[in-house]
């Protein structure tokens, strides 16, 4: 498992076209690697993420994405994504395809190709229009009892993308705090970018710690505050103000390109 | 001895949140968002249901934050829990499993029979307004054993047809445990299904509120039951809890509003 510098990770698993799922829910958001994505001016990824959160706005309003699955779009607590708001509502920059999930869909999908299985199987999407506007939402027959049961075809995302508290020398990544769907979404993919605060020489025995060995890690980049505005428990926290600035930031075209340009294509984040 | 306060000492969001903190019980299981379920459920937690148990679909069980948190992630949520849980066994193990008593819903759109609509206002495929989507709601309202809606109403938001069903709340979405809406609690009152049909009615007023205003914000013909209930105003200690929880909360976001969107 070698440790990489940002540039060349993402030069290396990130190419034109490919399917790239940036995992974190809410906590842990690899913001770092987004913004290099942006900066390597990656075009037509399938971007996969339960929640775009800021990081997708961003690198949908950089043109970065012609396909996006996902299960909630917002800005958690202030409102609405503007960027993933306009992409979809007029096409700016680009158009925008949409898979379009529901929480318990998108984990049992994560779950699904973690396990190298076709499909995740939920009692879900009951009494909703979704699978009448995504055709990959369908159903089985439980051979069993002969309940209907909902069906999403498993996420196996070419590379996938975290950010992670800590990696010891041997490549081992371990998370801490809200981990989201995160342990799924890393074993599900064809190769695995893990972006860390802190790389330290061995970790101590970690009984029922999510631990991500390192025979299924692909590259360590070392990223200290490469969550930011999200956040890494034990090392800073969110900050909840640069959201609630976000959606004035993004509101417009111009001013969400001149804060991109200052901030992410200079190659320095506030 | 608790105490009713003046209706001008509080406004009618503060009734609200205070309408659906009474609606829950001391032990209950609640499965929580942001926004004013969050402060309901802190609420309750706070005044007459101590043992309440907190359930965020970021994995946080038995949370007991000091403030509201901004987002369903904030780390005051996971140091504040009893433990936290990947994401996908909140949804398999716990919501799908009928370990949630009651699940909060809130949405851009409410049809008569508690449907709801957070997906796009407009065609899907062409949208003039592209909503966040359905999170954890479509399986919450099929799943938790009973849910309720908070909205505020207006005839946008309550509408005779949605433009997208996001989550089904009448009989035909829900599983064997799911027991549907038991309340919509608006800001001028509370409506509650009718019991042959499912839909909606008039069931109890905010103090102030009147028959005429709850239509007006309705786009449907409201039916009003037998006999409209005036809920009780907020008692000063009520008040001083969410007051306190809101300051606690402003402080601590800065600038941020205490759990608004």
């Amino acid at each position: 498992m070698p440790v990489l510098s940002l540039c060349t990770a993402i030069e290396q698993y990130v190419p034109d076209g490919c399917c790239a799922a940036l995992e974190g829910f809410t906590h842990l958001i690899p913001f770092a690697a987004g913004h290099e994505i942006i900066r390597q001016r990656r075009r037509d990824l399938h971007l996969v993420r339960m929640t775009p959160d800021l990081v997708y706005d961003q690198m949908i309003g950089m043109g970065c994405a012609s396909r996006l699955t996902f299960s909630w779009g917002g800005n958690p607590g202030v409102g609405s994504l503007h960027r993933l708001r306009d992409a979809v509502e007029r096409g700016w920059p680009l158009p925008l395809a949409l898979d379009e999930h529901t929480h318990a869909g998108m984990a049992a999908a994560y779950a699904a190709g973690a396990a190298r299985l076709p499909f995740g199987v939920l009692r879900g999407y009951v009494g909703s229009d979704l699978p009448n506007v995504n055709p990959r939402i369908r159903s089985v027959r439980c051979p069993y009892t002969g309940e209907s049961l909902a069906t999403v075809p498993a996420i196996n995302p070419d590379v996938t993308i975290l950010h992670a508290q800590r990696a010891d020398r041997a490549g081992n990544v371990a998370l801490q705090g809200i981990v989201g769907a995160q342990r799924e979404a890393a074993l599900a993919a064809k190769a695995l970018v893990v972006t860390v605060e802190e790389i330290v020489d061995r970790f101590p025995p970690m009984m029922n710690s999510v631990l991500l060995p390192h025979w299924v890690v692909s590259a360590v980049v070392l990223a200290p505050r490469g969550a930011w505005p999200s956040y890494a428990h034990g090392y800073y926290a969110r900050d909840n103000a640069f959201y609630v600035r976000w959606d004035a930031i993004a509101r417009d075209r111009d001013s969400f390109l001149a804060w991109m340009r200052e901030h992410v294509l200079a190659g320095s984040v506030a | 001895m608790s105490r009713a306060a003046a209706a001008a000492d509080w406004t009618r969001e503060e009734m609200m949140t205070i309408a659906a903190s009474r609606l829950l019980w001391n032990g209950c299981v609640c499965f929580v968002g942001i926004g004013l379920p969050g402060a309901a459920c802190n609420l309750a937690r706070l005044t007459h249901a101590p043992d309440l148990v907190l359930v965020y679909e970021s994995g946080t069980l038995g949370t007991k934050p000091d403030v509201l948190p901004l987002s369903i992630g904030d780390g005051e949520l996971a140091t504040t829990a009893a433990c936290v849980i990947p994401l996908p066994e909140v949804f398999a193990w716990y919501l799908q499993a009928g370990r949630i008593d009651v699940g909060f819903l809130g949405a851009a759109q409410i049809d008569p029979y508690g449907n709801l609509n957070s997906t796009v206002i407009g065609p899907y495929d062409a949208p003039t307004t592209r909503l966040p989507g359905a999170g954890g709601a479509t399986e919450i309202a099929a799943h938790a054993r009973r849910t309720y809606v908070l909205l505020k109403a207006s005839p946008r938001s309550c509408v005779a047809r949605l433009d997208f069903r996001t989550s089904g709340c009448d009989a035909g979405a829900r599983s064997a445990g799911g027991r549907g809406p038991r309340a919509v609690i608006t800001d001028f009152g509370v409506l509650t299904p009718d019991a042959a049909r499912g839909e909606l009615m008039l069931d109890a007023l905010y103090p102030g509120a009147t028959v005429e205003e709850a239509r007006s914000c309705v786009a449907w013909p409201l039916a009003v039951a037998g006999t409209v209930r005036i809920i009780d105003p907020p008692r000063t200690e009520e008040l001083a809890a969410l007051r306190a929880l809101q300051a606690r909360t402003r402080a601590a976001h800065g600038a941020t509003s205490a759990g608004g969107r």
